[in-house]
């Protein structure tokens, strides 16, 4: 079969329209919840939605860089999907960094630690721990790294897809080794930082709180995420007649890491309860405590419901992992279940018991999911769907595993 | 199957499928060298040493031990988890590296494995040492019996680590043989006389029948699907021994996955440390290649530096928590009496494994066979400082204390790599200790041989090369232009 590799992905039609209609949906509901509404609820959603846009995104590029330092040659083919994905980065930065800072000068976000008073012995307010915390926890320092974080990863992202589009044309090997050199420094900071990254924007939001596990707990949650989505866009372009090449073998594949990853997210999550229940011990109880309330011990279980238990049997058998039409459930299962997730993260230490499901949440996460969609589809646009010079291309296209 | 050219050969020279078995049964079929004699002599010597020190704790108890009441676990744990963590490398190789369809398993996979099994014997006798009485050591399984309220206490993550091990060993013990049988029955039909009756029994009657093969594959594949859950689960059990604990230093929520890194990290270590003697004693050099060992020090550099950001995350947070005795457990380990252990740790597991970043390093025989010891005493000091440094000041500074080993703690240590190289020596004599049958399977596409052969053919055909096409492409556009619209 000759395979058009210099076809592109025209952005336009239903796709276009419907992304767009989202984002205003988004918009007008967030609109609405600050002016109308509960501006704190807002801001909380806020948070939710742009470190799940954030992470889904850097998802991408630690798929690509994955790929390149393992020598990986299976998902060679649809490559093209995770660089677009790095291509929201940009966007996902700056809107969780403006969330960070608007929530925090206008507190509403992150009062455990930020509330006036906390660290000031002759205030009413005085926390001695948050005060112990404070060379680490205070505003400047806080803004700085996120905005360091999303940059120095960002321009590993932004170098990479460089390469990528500069081997497009240009064909040989300089690029691709290039580019495997660039993936293994990204995989290093990233590895040593996103826990910490984690532990700001998501632990932090419960100050007294501590879990060393919570930043691998985060980095699973964002793989697992970013696996699905992955799928997900190959199969909604493979459907749309876009992507010839994908094949049941690599959705297999794509299948077996999203059934492996939902199982260590799991693991993750038990070991953090567990040892924790275990222990007993009141310091750490606080954050599992906070979500037996009444208002969240139901959340708190389905959650694990539906990020592990549905994927887990959905994905189980390899016929299923070889099904277009179920894998897409899986992907939107999971995508959908890690929202709960974030959702969970952060509203016991936000709104408190004053959580709810209306057009905040709703509103917020199809507006952010339509933004991501038309940001993502649109770096798609711009360039041909096939890395045709990457040396596993046709590696790729050939790939085959029996189903066994 | 299409390979792309570029993918370095996993068996170099040009050997065919009657070479591999050759090679493969040399130390089988002949008596064996000086080397092996020398090495088992003085393997055995030190499984003699581990028998004395061994009958020697049970016959007068634990007392043997430099064991204090503060201090009451000590090298006893610290071997056991060193010896099972070690382990885990041979089901990472055999098990996940064949799910992920990594071929270059094929050649280390065997030895590994059996490297498995004979680390999990060790880590077992340290078990039963320290029951001090290991004719009771059934107590620890669930069996019905009439001593009254005798009953194992579910609760105890020592009681998950019996069902866990024990499940592991046995489950690796089968993937081992059923990988073997292919293999055995090779070498059965080569021997003669009592040789061939004893293999003949255990190759099962292995026919190579298309049949045999389908089922081997489906087993291998159904064996390692279950072994792959089982191998995080042991190691992730034994870091509940100490996490599930109030001990500030063991109750840390990173723990599970952070010992199942360092399992594998010591593994691998162990891994190289006998694959480099053994490629050269048993000349294996075609099929146990550089790449292979290349390869190898890169997933030692990965997971080292996976265990570095366990360590840094740990120091961190036990600053970020503001609970005092959390801090200063930390403050203790890097700064306190056993602050040589805490840095000899951080310099042999995680900055000596970043020097695998250089490539004239990583492939470097002479420097992967220091670093491969480096990693495993700096592992052996990971166990200790964690247990020893954290147990040793406690809550109550009354009853701070320091601990220091007996002859016996250390003829029990020493005796036990005694016993695990004269198992592994017993077995590079009388198994195949390269997997004969999966090698073959890679003659064909990923052998020098063939990829030379896919070379010519590249060129006799005439296919534009890429670079052609390059000129024609790079020509219309301008420096600095992109492709993007």
């Amino acid at each position: 079969m000759q395979l058009d590799t210099s076809k592109q992905f025209e952005f336009s039609g239903k796709a276009k329209t419907y992304s767009l209609i989202a984002i205003v949906i988004g918009v007008v509901c967030i609109a609405a919840g600050f002016i109308i509404g509960d501006p704190h609820r807002t801001w909380a959603n806020l948070l939710v939605c742009a470190y799940y846009m954030t992470c889904l995104s850097f998802a991408g590029m630690m798929f690509l860089a994955i790929q390149y330092v393992a020598n990986a040659g299976w998902a060679t083919s649809i490559l093209r999907i995770p660089s677009a994905f790095t291509t929201v980065i940009p966007f996902a930065g700056v809107i969780l960094f403006a969330v960070i800072f608007g929530g925090l000068s206008t507190h509403n976000l992150y009062e455990h630690w930020n509330a006036p008073g906390l660290t000031d012995p002759n205030s009413p307010n005085y926390d001695p721990l948050i005060d112990g915390k404070s060379a680490w926890l205070n505003v400047p320092f806080f803004v700085t790294r996120t905005a360091l974080y999303v940059i120095v990863w960002g321009l590993f992202a932004y170098m990479l897809r460089k390469l990528t589009l500069k081997e497009d044309l240009e064909g040989g090997m300089e690029s691709y080794n290039k580019s495997i050199k660039f993936s293994a420094i990204f995989c290093v900071i990233f590895g040593f930082t996103f826990p910490l990254f984690a532990f700001d924007t998501m632990m932090s939001v419960e100050a007294h709180w501590f879990s060393t596990m919570f930043g691998w707990w985060n980095l699973a949650a964002l793989w697992v995420t970013g696996l699905s989505a992955i799928a997900l866009t190959a199969i909604l372009l493979k459907e749309s007649g876009h992507l010839p090449w994908f094949n049941t073998s690599q959705l297999h594949d794509l299948g077996k890491l999203m059934f492996g990853f939902t199982i260590f997210w799991t693991y993750t999550w038990v070991g953090q309860f567990l040892l924790i229940w275990y222990a007993n011990i009141p310091e750490e109880l606080t954050y599992f405590v906070n979500r037996w309330e009444p208002e969240y011990k139901f959340l708190f279980w389905l959650d694990i419901v539906i990020c592990f238990l549905v994927p887990f049997l959905l994905l189980m058998t390899s016929d299923n992992k070889r099904n277009f039409k179920r894998m897409k459930l899986a992907a939107i299962i999971i995508l959908v279940g890690h929202w709960l997730d974030y959702y969970v993260m952060v509203m016991p230490g936000t709104v408190h018991g004053h959580r709810g499901f209306s057009y905040y949440e709703f509103g917020t996460l199809i507006g952010f999911a339509g933004l991501f969609a038309f940001l993502m589809l649109k770096g798609l646009s711009r360039a041909p769907l096939a890395p045709k010079n990457h040396p596993y291309f046709e590696e790729s296209t050939h790939h085959h595993i029996p189903n066994i | 199957m299409h390979e792309s050219i570029i993918r370095k050969p996993l068996v170099t020279g040009t050997p065919d499928m009657h070479t591999v078995t050759e090679d493969v049964c040399r130390p089988l079929e002949n008596t064996p060298s000086k080397a092996w004699w020398i090495g088992f002599t003085l393997a055995f010597a030190g499984f003699v040493l581990w028998l004395v020190s061994f009958g020697y704790t049970a016959w007068v108890g634990l007392g043997a031990w430099g064991l204090n009441k503060t201090v009451g676990w000590a090298w006893d744990i610290t071997n056991f988890v060193w010896w099972v963590g070690i382990g885990h490398a041979g089901t990472l190789i055999s098990a996940v590296l064949l799910l992920f369809r990594q071929s270059w398993r094929n050649s280390i996979n065997r030895s590994a494995e059996a490297m498995t099994i004979f680390a999990v014997i060790c880590a077992a006798t340290y078990i039963l040492a320290h029951m001090g009485r290991p004719w009771l050591a059934y107590w620890a399984f669930p069996l019905p019996n009439q001593f009254g309220s005798l009953w194992v206490n579910f609760n105890s993550p020592l009681i998950w680590d019996v069902f866990a091990i024990s499940t592991y060993f046995s489950v690796s013990c089968l993937f081992w043989f059923v990988g073997l049988l292919p293999d055995i029955a090779t070498v059965r039909d080569r021997a003669t006389g009592v040789r061939k009756q004893v293999y003949s029994a255990l190759s099962l009657g292995w026919t190579s029948s298309a049949r045999s093969w389908i089922r081997f594959e489906s087993i291998s594949l159904i064996l390692s699907g279950i072994s792959t859950p089982l191998v995080l689960s042991v190691h992730t059990i034994v870091s509940f021994d100490f996490a599930t604990s109030v001990i500030p230093g063991w109750h840390t929520t990173i723990f599970p996955p952070y010992f199942v890194a360092g399992a594998i990290f010591s593994g691998f270590a162990m891994v190289q440390t006998l694959l480099l003697v053994a490629r050269v004693v048993l000349k294996l050099e075609n099929y146990i290649t550089l790449y292979h060992i290349e390869l190898m020090n890169i997933i030692i550099l990965v997971t080292g530096s996976i265990v570095g950001v366990a360590y840094l995350t740990e120091l961190f947070i036990a600053w970020y928590s503001g609970v005092e005795y959390e801090q200063y457990a930390f403050l203790n380990r890097v700064s306190g009496p056993y602050w040589w252990a805490y840095w000899i740790m951080m310099t042999c597991n995680v900055i000596s494994p970043q020097l695998m970043w250089f490539k004239k390093l990583r492939t470097s025989l002479v420097f992967t066979f220091i670093i491969s010891i480096v990693v495993n005493i700096g592992m052996w000091f990971e166990r200790f400082v964690i247990i020893v440094t954290s147990l040793h000041r406690d809550y109550l500074p009354s009853s701070w204390a320091m601990f220091t080993p007996t002859v016996v703690d250390v003829g029990l240590y020493v005796g036990s790599i005694g016993l695990f190289f004269t198992l592994f020596l017993l077995f590079i004599r009388f198994l195949p200790s390269v997997a004969m049958a999966e090698v073959k399977l890679l003659l064909k596409h990923s052998s020098e041989e063939a990829k030379i052969k896919a070379r010519k053919h590249e060129h006799a055909a005439h296919h534009p090369v890429q670079g052609d096409v390059v000129i024609a492409t790079t020509a219309t556009l301008k420096k600095g232009e992109s492709n993007e619209e």
